[in-house]
């Protein structure tokens, strides 16, 4: 039994381990696939590890007027979206701590993180700063809601509101193809399109004055502080990916029983179906140009929309109305 | 019973507090302070023996109508409640400590201070309907007399007016309420009343008569236009204790008559509380993120958090209706934790804007800025207040959010069409209004706190005396601990859930640790606080100790780099008004028919370029200065009745002589 419960305890902290390993290959895929696509050379597949390695030999430049807050920020929302990452089911479910992984709290840990960041981002007090808190405030009242929705929609189906649970419920229900699971998935890949700051939303890799909302809030940001947020954008899209696999595509997650053996088989199957995610990402990103600002509230309204349809046909089909 | 002779020896104190302070003057107020904190003090011990203890107290005194006398009663409810209440008012009271013993004082404040302390306790405490009414007009009346205290500003007056206007209507409905609770026997007596739950039909006009009386004193829209100008307009202090626990009180008496009063409920009392609240929560926080007011700003959020309230009520009725008693209990056990969690990051946000006002004199956000290098302490207090109030984890405002999700989710299990729709429709609302919530604070504490000086009051501020940094350092300790600890929270109010649904969260202690809340179904809902905030923690501190040894650890301070171009004035920072900008395109286009006007001068002219805004509040417009002008125009008419001739006045007596008694004859 104690030997059970260390190994849980370690393949635990291996999927801690493995998100954060991921991310930055994650965000290299994505950018090779864009790169290739646009019959460019592009950055070799390790250069996300790279340049968190430079970052974090460099020194920080902390702007005169920075209090503790824009110090203090880029640790915490790193911690933050670490353990939101590490709480989705990735390559087993049911492990140890799965219980605590409950969705309404998820959902508020990375809004935590946001709020942080946007406080950060108006703390040296430049009006670049503002502008990206005031758009990333502005699109989160329109994502968060929509994501709050969706994870209630699969709670409903799921009848948990415990990640782990509604991943098993979609593992043991693979054919649950459903009007209101569709219409998530559909909201869900908006709302993590906008979350991670990514193309029609929001262009990571433009500096842009009128169209940036990311960047502009951590344009004071360098060295090691910036280092942490390149990480947590990094671990952000990792996480969002493997909530979309773990929700809409849970097939060869190594059960809670299984052993170091289907952890690792289980282990491939989740690497390989994230790195899938991040080159279909690349392919939607360089077939789509960007938004205007204010074009944005119409395309993640939509996901505010088909979520609530979503919750709508889920109470529909749930539960006896006289 | 000791705990009989505590409760009247405070409530007495407090009496003669409110008696002695308006004879003294000047320095001599300061009394008033530390006696309120004790005496807060012994109340709120009082209600938490009872309440964890079980049992009541129960007196009745020989005043007030005669053959009726004065009932008064503790127990388990009026004692959770008690708690708020006493809670807010020994913070508000340390705060007063740290007031200018010199300049700070007057007897337009002091006096009252303590009576509105002492009435908001009688409220919870009254047993008869006499009773209950009397007190709550004195908690009204000290209250108005409280926000007039500053009578030299036009501003206050108008608040206060229209307050009292408010605060009448409300009353009588509330007289309306009991009316019909007594029935034709009148038996006023809470007891009495209990035992005597009135037809359906009566019991509907009296829901929606409470509905009207409690929900203009906490803030319902559409009756909530005054909250917003008279709660900043007192001192901030009382601000604090209008906001987070006047409107609480509210709340007690609508839990009293909807819940206790009123007998088995039907299904459909859930969906006026439900439709008002969603519709508060939402529009109440468009409204706050559209204000450039510090003090106002957190008013429209306590509209906000009331609105939430009451939709964790109906949904509570609904439950209870459906004799689904563990929904009940869930829902029910939101509503009471959120009314203990917005009591004090209420009134901590409000003594913070306090501090804020006293260091700088001002309170519009546009002429704050960079107080977190000012005023640390007071900025660390105030940032866990907005931090709560955003409903974020691991704070207390979030368990409560929490709890009220999973009602909602159970809301499919709600057999009637209207109830099973509402659920995720309420869902959608209340989705939005968190993160509005979030939104509206990084606003108000983007543009207070951080960032640079705007003015030379802001450049200039400093940090408040130390009692008053104990009053919102107490309570941003408490903000935390309660979301850490929401589960022993759950347990201290289950005698409450139990008398009023029924139920308590059954599955208490079920949680894989001791300290997870849990709801309906310790396998299927878990929220662990302290383990979250633990791996956050380890999260936090692994990080930490992996780029000390990792990285370069050079810093530098430098100019700010704004991308090569950093403007030297402060006035290119965001303000409050350009942060609320995107989100007044998105929603205010359609809830305030917002429209922007710009008249840019043509090349070579030198006139400056303007900018404006027209916003359009259609409830004022509808519900407040349509019958203000038709009430006007009818008085101007009637004016005319005043210049009569004195056989015309007969003419007029008799006639009504004649109606009245044709009246009479009919009705007997």
């Amino acid at each position: 039994m104690t030997g059970g419960l260390v190994a849980q305890f370690l393949a635990q902290g291996a999927q801690m381990f493995f998100v954060l390993l991921i991310a930055p290959l994650a965000v290299g895929v994505v950018r090779r696939v864009k790169a290739r696509l646009m019959r460019r050379q592009g950055a070799p597949l390790l250069q996300g590890y790279r340049d968190l390695a430079k970052l974090l030999r460099k020194e920080s430049v902390v702007a005169e007027n920075a209090s503790w807050l824009f110090r203090a920020a880029p640790s915490l929302i790193f911690a933050l979206t670490w353990v939101a990452a590490a709480l989705i089911p990735s390559f087993a479910s049911g492990l140890m701590f799965n219980w605590a992984a409950d969705v309404v709290a998820l959902v508020a840990l990375l809004g935590a993180a946001r709020a942080l960041l946007a406080l950060a981002g108006m703390d040296v007090g430049t009006s670049f700063g503002g502008i990206g808190s005031s758009r990333e405030m502005m699109i989160a009242t329109l994502a968060e809601p929509a994501m709050m929705l969706i994870v209630l929609t699969l709670s409903i189906a799921a009848g948990t509101t415990r990640l782990a649970g509604v991943a098993d419920f979609f593992i043991a229900e693979p054919l649950a193809v459903r009007v209101s699971m569709a219409l998530s998935l559909l909201a869900l890949v908006i709302v993590a399109l906008a979350e991670n700051a990514r193309i029609p939303v929001d262009n990571p890799v433009t500096h842009l004055e009128l169209t940036m909302v990311h960047e502009a809030m951590v344009l004071e940001y360098s060295g090691r502080h910036l280092a942490l947020i390149e990480a947590a954008g990094m671990l952000k899209l990792v996480l969002y990916l493997s909530l979309l696999i773990c929700l809409f595509a849970p097939f060869g997650m190594a059960p809670s029983t299984a052993g170091v053996g289907g952890w690792a088989v289980g282990l491939l199957v989740w690497t390989a179906k994230l790195l899938g995610g991040a080159a279909l990402l690349g392919v939607w990103e360089v077939s789509i140009a960007k938004m205007r600002v204010f074009r944005l509230p119409d395309f993640v309204g939509i996901a505010f929309v088909f979520a609530f349809l979503a919750i709508l046909l889920a109470f529909l089909s749930r539960g006896a109305i006289e | 019973m000791p705990e009989l002779y505590v409760s009247g020896a405070a409530l007495g104190a407090l009496a003669v507090a409110a008696a002695v302070a308006t004879l003294v003057r000047g320095p001599a107020l300061a009394f008033v302070y530390p006696l309120s904190a004790l005496a807060a003090l012994a109340l709120g011990a009082v209600d938490l023996h009872v309440l964890l203890g079980g049992g009541e107290l129960v007196a009745w005194l020989p005043i007030g109508l005669p053959a009726i006398g004065l009932h008064l009663r503790l127990d388990a409810l009026s004692a959770f409640f008690g708690i708020v209440i006493n809670g807010g008012v020994l913070a508000a009271s340390i705060y007063g400590m740290g007031f200018d013993r010199a300049k700070e004082l007057t007897p337009r404040v002091e006096p009252l201070f303590p009576l509105f302390a002492a009435a908001m306790n009688l409220v919870l405490i009254a047993d008869d309907a006499y009773a209950f009414l009397f007190s709550w007009e004195l908690m009204s009346l000290t209250s108005w007399a409280l926000v007039v205290a500053r009578h030299t500003d036009p501003e206050s007056r108008r608040a206060s007016y229209l307050y009292l206007i408010m605060a009448a209507i409300g009353t009588s409905a509330l007289l309306f309420a009991f009316g019909g609770l007594a029935g034709p026997a009148g038996g006023y007596g809470f007891d009495t009343i209990r035992a005597h739950p009135p037809q359906p039909l009566v019991a509907a006009l009296v829901l929606a008569a409470a509905l009207v009386g409690c929900g203009s004193k906490g803030g319902l829209i559409p009756l909530h236009a005054w909250l917003p100008l008279a709660h900043p307009a007192a001192p901030s202090h009382v601000s604090a204790l209008m906001s987070g626990v006047m409107t609480k009180v509210a709340v007690y008496g609508f839990v009293r008559i909807a819940f206790d009063l009123l007998g088995p409920p039907s299904w459909w009392w859930a969906l006026p509380p439900i439709v008002l609240g969603a519709v508060t929560a939402v529009l109440g926080l468009l409204y706050a993120v559209l204000d450039r007011d510090l003090k106002r700003v957190l008013a429209y959020s306590t509209i906000e958090n009331i609105g939430v309230i009451f939709v964790a009520l109906g949904l509570a009725l609904a439950f209870r209706a459906n004799g689904q008693h563990e929904g009940a209990a869930v829902a029910m056990a939101a509503a009471l934790l959120h009314v203990l969690n917005h009591s004090w990051f209420k009134s901590l946000l409000f003594l913070g804007a306090g501090a804020v006002l006293h260091a700088t004199g001002r309170r519009d956000l546009d002429g704050l800025g960079g107080l977190i290098h000012r005023m640390p302490r007071t900025a660390v207090f105030f940032l866990v207040g907005a931090l709560a109030a955003s409903a974020l984890p691991p704070l207390n405002g979030f368990v409560s959010e929490w709890l009220l999700f999973q009602a909602v989710i159970a809301g499919h299990t709600l057999p009637q069409a209207a109830l099973h729709f509402a659920a995720p429709a309420i869902g959608a609302m209340l989705a939005l209004a968190a993160a509005l919530a979030a939104a509206c604070f990084v606003r108000v504490y983007g543009t207070a706190f951080l960032g640079r000086p705007r003015s030379v009051e802001a450049a200039r501020a400093h940090d408040v005396p130390l009692a008053q940094q104990i009053a919102m350092g107490g309570l941003a300790f408490l903000c935390i601990l309660g979301g850490l600890l929401g589960s022993v929270l759950a347990a201290v109010i289950a005698p409450v859930l139990r008398v009023l649904v029924g139920a308590d969260l059954s599955s208490a202690g079920s949680g894989p640790t001791p300290l997870s809340l849990v709801a309906l179904d310790p396998a299927r809902s878990v929220y662990d606080a302290p383990v979250i905030a633990l791996f956050v923690a380890i999260a936090s501190i692994t990080t930490l100790l992996v780029i000390h040894r990792l990285s370069a650890r050079r810093t530098r301070r430098g100019p700010a780099w704004d991308c090569g171009f950093p403007d030297p004035s402060p006035a290119t920072q965001y303000t409050a008004s350009s942060f609320a900008q995107p989100l007044r395109r998105v929603y205010g286009a359609v809830v305030f028919a917002a429209r922007e006007t710009v008249v840019m001068p043509p090349p070579g002219d030198n006139r400056p370029a303007q900018f404006s805004v027209v916003l359009t509040d259609y409830v004022w417009r509808a519900l407040y200065a349509a019958p203000g002008r038709a009430v006007l125009r009818l008085s101007e008419r009637l004016n005319a009745l005043q210049f009569l001739s004195i056989r015309r006045y007969l003419v007029l007596m008799f006639g009504a002589l004649v109606i009245l008694l044709s009246i009479a004859a009919v009705m007997i």
